[in-house]
């Protein structure tokens, strides 16, 4: 990795500190919803959660994309650290998602177009771990494939809502927002998509130097 | 164009020829697809009767676990003797190989679904020929999109270490949605009262899906199978 991202790496990770240490001062100033109450707090949590996992899987589809017409090793790198973050960030989507929905819906999960989806999307990327951590040697460019694969769900994701009716509110709820809502929210969007690119950087970095050992070593072998 | 489908024959008729001499898979698949709707049946027949509305998702998994044999063992076959280099060392388009190797697994499990289908309708007592033309694109089009994302997986899948394990593994997320179109459009055509337009629903959505899906696996193949 350059020493452009070792840069980075401090200044997002003080980014994501102050939205992080923030957010709660806001978050608590925002009005009860009026039908959900206290509940509904979980919000700031579970759309950044998934605001990030989409930013994750977007950059896992491009990387992919450019490792593999590109042949770019350091594409490669960043499909690996993004594909982690995707695989967490979603993890926190489903578990928010549940809590909310046994207080706001009765129920826990319902398979409805958006939750089946948002689970598909899950379940790629986890395959994707699985496939890096046991495909070995060879496994890189099928998997960079599947990352072009997972990133072809996110507008059917995005959408789902959208086509069919489902118990999920609609993507178009977040936008009319009001105010008082919609300030916590977008600052929690922030902090997320912060922690996302600092976490993505320093795991990319470990990745180049991981890369860089293994060279080291094999040039050692050969002198 | 010419060019291209003259590749795409050759692919298939060497697989038809090498698939005639010893009618491995074509036997595996079908006695495992044939066994597989049996394991069901014992597990969803209750005091003699089969419990309702199980027909339709028996069949799609029937067809996904076969497919799934099938695809393995299809490529299977191309790592003796390094047959695959020698198939990409040949100077023709990735893309028509791809095809042609997709054109022979799609002809492969037409012949299972065609005993499947009489299975399963037999023994869960489905009407699913009642509407054959509209369930014969349901099957059509779902195999096409599963076999098309599983040619381009278990291709690549040859030259890595655990392919067996692999396969379903990598395959199974990425189809889940034509099992659930191919499922949710079958059991509205068994339905007592067949809903027909919620049929042709599931089924446009499998062609948008086939068409995004093996436009992506045209456009990988190439550079996945590149070393």
């Amino acid at each position: 990795m350059t020493p452009m991202s070792r840069r980075l790496f401090p200044v997002l990770a003080g980014l994501s500190l102050f939205f992080f240490v923030t957010a709660p001062l806001l978050i608590v100033r925002a009005p009860y919803e009026s039908t959900m109450g206290l509940v509904q707090k979980i919000f700031y949590f579970h759309f950044p959660a998934w605001m990030a996992m989409f930013l994750a899987v977007c950059v896992l589809g491009v990387s992919s994309a450019q490792y593999l017409f590109r042949r770019r090793p350091a594409a490669d790198r960043v499909a690996v650290a993004a594909a982690e973050l995707a695989a967490v960030f979603g993890l926190m989507g489903l578990i928010t998602g549940p809590l909310w929905g046994i207080k706001a819906w009765g129920v826990w999960w319902q398979w409805d177009a958006r939750l089946t989806m948002a689970v598909v999307l899950e379940l790629i990327l986890v395959a994707y771990l699985l496939l890096r951590q046991y495909g070995g040697a060879g496994s890189e460019r099928l998997a960079a494939g599947l990352g072009i694969f997972a990133m072809a769900n996110v507008p059917f994701l995005y959408v789902s809502t959208e086509i069919w009716r489902t118990v999920h509110p609609r993507v178009s709820v977040v936008p009319t927002l009001p105010v008082d809502f919609g300030l916590p929210l977008w600052w929690s969007v922030a902090g997320f998509i912060a922690l996302c690119l600092a976490l993505l950087s320093v795991r990319a970095r470990l990745e180049a130097q991981r890369a860089m050992l293994d060279r080291l070593y094999l040039a050692a072998e050969e002198d | 164009m010419s060019e291209f489908l003259r590749v795409v024959l050759l692919v298939v008729r060497k697989d038809l020829r090498v698939e005639s001499r010893s009618r491995e898979l074509l036997f595996t698949t079908v006695f495992f697809a044939v066994s597989c709707v049996l394991v069901f049946s014992f597990g969803f027949v209750r005091a003699g009767r089969a419990v309702e509305g199980a027909a339709a998702g028996i069949l799609w998994i029937a067809v996904a676990f076969s497919g799934t044999l099938a695809l393995g063992r299809a490529f299977e076959r191309e790592r003796h003797h390094d047959a695959l280099r020698g198939l990409l060392l040949a100077p023709v388009a990735r893309p028509a190989i791809y095809v042609g190797k997709l054109a022979g697994l799609l002809l492969l499990l037409a012949v299972v679904e065609a005993v499947v289908t009489v299975l399963v309708a037999f023994l869960f007592e489905a009407p699913l020929f009642r509407h054959p033309v509209r369930l014969f694109a349901l099957l059509s089009l779902g195999t096409l999109g599963f076999a098309g994302v599983g040619t381009l997986f278990s291709a690549m899948l040859v030259r890595v270490r655990s392919r067996a394990v692999l396969l379903p593994v990598l395959l199974y997320p990425v189809t889940i949605p034509v099992l659930i179109m191919g499922v949710g459009g079958t059991a509205a055509l068994i339905d007592p009262e067949p809903d027909l337009a919620m049929a042709r629903l599931w089924i446009s959505l499998l062609f948008f899906f086939d068409a995004v899906f093996l436009t992506l696996a045209l456009w990988t193949f190439e550079p996945i199978m590149t070393e």
